[in-house]
């Protein structure tokens, strides 16, 4: 068994569980800060400092592994700034980031967003790009984000770098992102009704012979 | 962390062969064999795993025991009195049950058609299945491919038992989703000219899988989240969101018709009573029910609520005797238990190895053969690897990827993966891995007609809720596809048949029906359902449920 901290009370737990896990061995019913308990939700950020430590850790309850001595605090909710904006009356441009959050102007490059992410994201420097304009290495850096909010509980500029770069990878995926010409010519095809034969003559099979033709389909490579 | 002694041993065996098996492709099975195989070692055909329902619309009818259990139920209102004369929260046309892909969907749609929306859901909006998904979706846009072959795929991965109907509009519909989503902001893989990057899923014929990285479901998830939150403000009619309020019961009006829904709030415990034209329910499966024990991939909400709320209210269930059990979930380190290992793995081209390093099963077939042939590797051949914890696995011997595809390619295609496993000590670029079938998707639901309509009068349901889409079995890829066909239909027929809907007065009659059907079928007062969250405090199950 190990002593943590959950909370400001100390309860032993067994070794090798994640924090996640440990609050549950201690207890706690969890309704908030947890959600896919996978490490894709974000839900879960976590605050913590070991006894006579100064430093602060940050990390995902679900993904990290609940070591002796930890003193744990969970973050369930912030206030994020997200102003309301339509996405189709926007222009791809560094201007409408700059429109919708001119806050990120005040980024003084302190780097806490970055120490803070428990994805190991580089995020001031897509918070660097989003001032540049960037779109696309905004985009690209900030793709594995997973919006659990360490980094804007921690940002002294109050900035919230999750919906800077959701704005910026909406943008690159509607605007900037180079078209797919097979995918609107299969999508007029459909809607003439190209297909609606061929699908009928399948729907129509007897069912031993739609298991002949499904046997003998020739897979692809 | 790493992997102990014991399974170095067998690690090394499975890089002893990797030269050789790169050039060696495993044989598929033939129809007879899958029959076999699955009938022999598939969960779904254990059959103390299962019970017949005593009541409901599918009386008679055979379910998994945890299953039973939660729908033969009491409801979670039955002592609270006097609700009904507590003043309505909300007044809504369209209220959407559920915050994932499905309900965003709906949501969307139901906006657009010109409804008053209220989506409330059990966590916060997206902690959901949806954004868990990490393969893809599939849509046949290539010009080798067409809906009609993607029909046939669909069909015979469901063992031909899918809804015609439902498949047709699936297929057909998928390359328009595409186009859609990417419309929101989605960014799916592409080669510099544009075209998407595709590439096999188990069972299909073409390789017809889009993906985000392997981050797939939570792109589609946070762009979706992100427009609904973006129609909340400023749009002519706007779309409410709560959170942390699931619904436990719903609303029927006297003469059958579904008229609203209580919900409970998590934090104040406050009932509240919404009113509503016509409900969607689209929220998701119910991994978290652990099926014959099994650990599972679902987030921590999927408990098949939606399943109780439609069953209880009348409404007919269908393929709610078959789950879909992942082949690849994590079997070491015993902290990520359960937890997917994407089968973009093997689509990539990493192949299944037992204790000998020899390859035993082709590596995509479809998940019940694939699953079935994992336990018979472990269980009949005794070949499986033993883990510390006696958990039994095979091997996925990643490492070959970046020597078929060039280096890189395990780094760029699966990010998550490989920060899932360094995070333990498993570095996924050089080491193969571990895993084990996972409890992974509800194949069946609440039997819906094209538009997502039940023969509940108002009623829809969308996404994993829903059954007959996938038959006995869905295909990687096409749940993050039915999601938004049949998310945006039910969305549509939701909003449509609200505007014809009168409102009626709502009343919970339906509920001292359900206890008279209780009492006479000789049920107790059993744990009332829908479950809402799985509770792991007690000691005993902390260290081994995921
Ligand atoms: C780990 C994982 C990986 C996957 N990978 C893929 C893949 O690569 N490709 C693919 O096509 N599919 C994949 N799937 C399947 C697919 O992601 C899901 O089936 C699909 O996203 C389900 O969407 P949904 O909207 O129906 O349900 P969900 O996304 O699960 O959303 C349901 C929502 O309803 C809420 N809810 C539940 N009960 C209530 C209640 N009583 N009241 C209010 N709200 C409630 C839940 O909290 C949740 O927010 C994967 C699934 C998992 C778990
Ligand atoms: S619970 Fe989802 S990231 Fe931890």
């Amino acid at each position: 068994m190990i002593e943590i901290t959950i909370l400001g009370q100390r309860y032993q737990v067994p070794e090798g569980l994640t924090i996640l896990k440990a609050f549950e061995w201690a207890g706690f019913h969890l309704k908030r800060g947890v959600g896919c308990r996978a490490g894709f939700c974000g839900a879960c950020g976590t605050v913590y400092r070991f006894i006579g430590d100064y430093r602060l850790h940050y990390a995902l309850a679900c993904q990290t592994v609940a070591q002796s001595g930890m003193v744990l605090g969970t973050i369930p909710f912030f206030p994020a700034q997200r102003p309301a904006y339509e996405l189709s009356t926007l222009q791809p441009t560094g201007e409408t980031l700059l429109g919708v959050y001119p806050e990120i102007m005040t980024c003084f490059g302190c780097n806490t967003c970055t120490k803070s992410c428990p994805q190991e994201l580089d995020v001031m420097s897509y918070m660097a790009a989003a001032l540049r304009g960037g779109i696309e290495n905004l985009a690209d850096a900030s793709f594995d984000c997973i919006m659990c909010g360490l980094c804007v509980a921690r940002c002294p500029a109050e900035l919230v770098p999750p919906n800077v770069a959701l704005l910026g990878r909406r943008l690159y995926g509607k605007y900037l992102a180079p078209q797919a010409e097979h995918l609107h010519v299969r999508v007029q095809e459909i809607r003439a009704g190209k297909y609606q034969a061929e699908i009928q003559d399948l729907k129509d099979l007897p069912l031993a012979e739609l298991k002949t033709r499904y046997e003998s389909r020739q897979i692809e490579a | 962390m790493s992997y102990p002694t014991q399974i170095r041993e067998s690690m090394t065996k499975v890089e002893v062969t990797r030269q050789r098996r790169l050039t060696e492709t495993h044989p598929r099975l033939s129809a007879q064999e899958r029959e076999t195989i699955l009938k022999k070692f598939h969960p779904d055909y254990i059959e103390e795993a299962f019970r017949v329902l005593r009541l409901g619309p599918n009386r008679g009818e055979r379910a998994p025991r945890e299953l039973a259990d939660a729908l033969e139920a009491p409801a979670v209102i039955r002592h609270v009195p006097e609700l009904l004369n507590d003043p309505v929260s909300h007044i809504c046309d369209v209220l959407v049950i559920g915050g994932g892909g499905a309900g965003a969907c709906a949501a969307l749609l139901a906006q657009e058609y010109g409804a008053s929306v209220l989506l409330t859901t059990k966590l916060r909006f997206g902690d959901a299945n949806t954004m868990m998904a990490q393969g893809g979706i599939q849509a046949a846009d290539k010009e080798n491919d067409s809906p009609a072959l993607h029909y046939l795929d669909v069909m015979g991965g469901g063992g031909f038992s899918n809804d015609p109907e439902l498949v047709e509009v699936l297929v057909n519909e998928a390359p328009d989703v595409i186009a859609w989503l990417e419309a929101l902001g989605t960014m799916f893989d592409k080669e510099p000219n544009g075209r998407l990057r595709t590439i096999h899923g188990g069972g299909t014929s073409r390789k017809r899988m889009h993906a985000a990285r392997d981050y797939t479901g939570a792109e589609i998830m946070r762009t979706l989240r992100d427009e609904v939150r973006s129609r909340g403000n400023g749009s002519q009619t706007s779309i409410l969101i709560w959170e942390f309020r699931p619904v436990v019961e719903l609303l029927l009006d006297d003469q059958g018709r579904v008229a609203g829904a209580v919900a409970l709030d998590l934090d104040t415990g406050q009932y509240m009573l919404i009113q509503a034209r016509a409900v969607v329910i689209a929220t998701g499966g119910s991994g978290r029910l652990h099926y014959q024990g099994f650990p599972t991939t679902n987030h921590y909400g999927a408990t098949g609520d939606g399943l109780v709320l439609a069953y209880r209210a009348g409404a007919k269930l269908s393929f709610i005797d078959t789950m879909q059990y992942h082949p690849t979930g994590a079997a070491y380190p015993e902290q990520i238990l359960g937890q997917l290992v994407t089968e973009k793995v093997r689509g990539l081209g990493a192949q299944l190895c037992n204790v000998e390093g020899e390859q035993f099963v082709f590596p995509l077939e479809t998940r019940d053969v694939e699953s079935a042939a994992f336990i018979r590797e472990c269980q009949e051949r005794n070949l499986g690897v033993a883990t510390p914890t006696g958990q039994p696995a095979v091997w996925l011997d990643a490492p070959m990827i970046d020597l078929i595809k060039g280096p890189g390619t395990i780094a760029r295609e699966l990010p998550a993966m490989v920060r899932q496993y360094k995070r333990f000590g498993i570095d996924m670029l050089n080491e193969p891995i571990l895993v084990y079938p996972t409890l992974h998707y509800q194949n069946g639901g609440v039997a819906i007609s094209p538009n997502g309509g039940t023969q509940l009068p108002g009623l829809f349901i969308a996404g994993e809720a829903a059954g007959g889409i996938h038959g006995r079995n869905r295909l990687m890829g096409n749940s993050l596809l039915d999601i938004c066909v049949f998310g945006r239909r039910a969305g549509v027929a939701a909003a449509e048949y609200a505007k014809q809907a009168e409102v009626a007065d709502f009343s919970l009659n339906h509920l001292e029906n359900w206890e008279k059907m209780r009492q006479e079928a000789g049920l107790q007062d059993d744990q009332p359902a829908p479950i809402i969250l799985p509770d792991y405090t007690r000691a005993q199950t902390a260290r081994t449920i995921p």
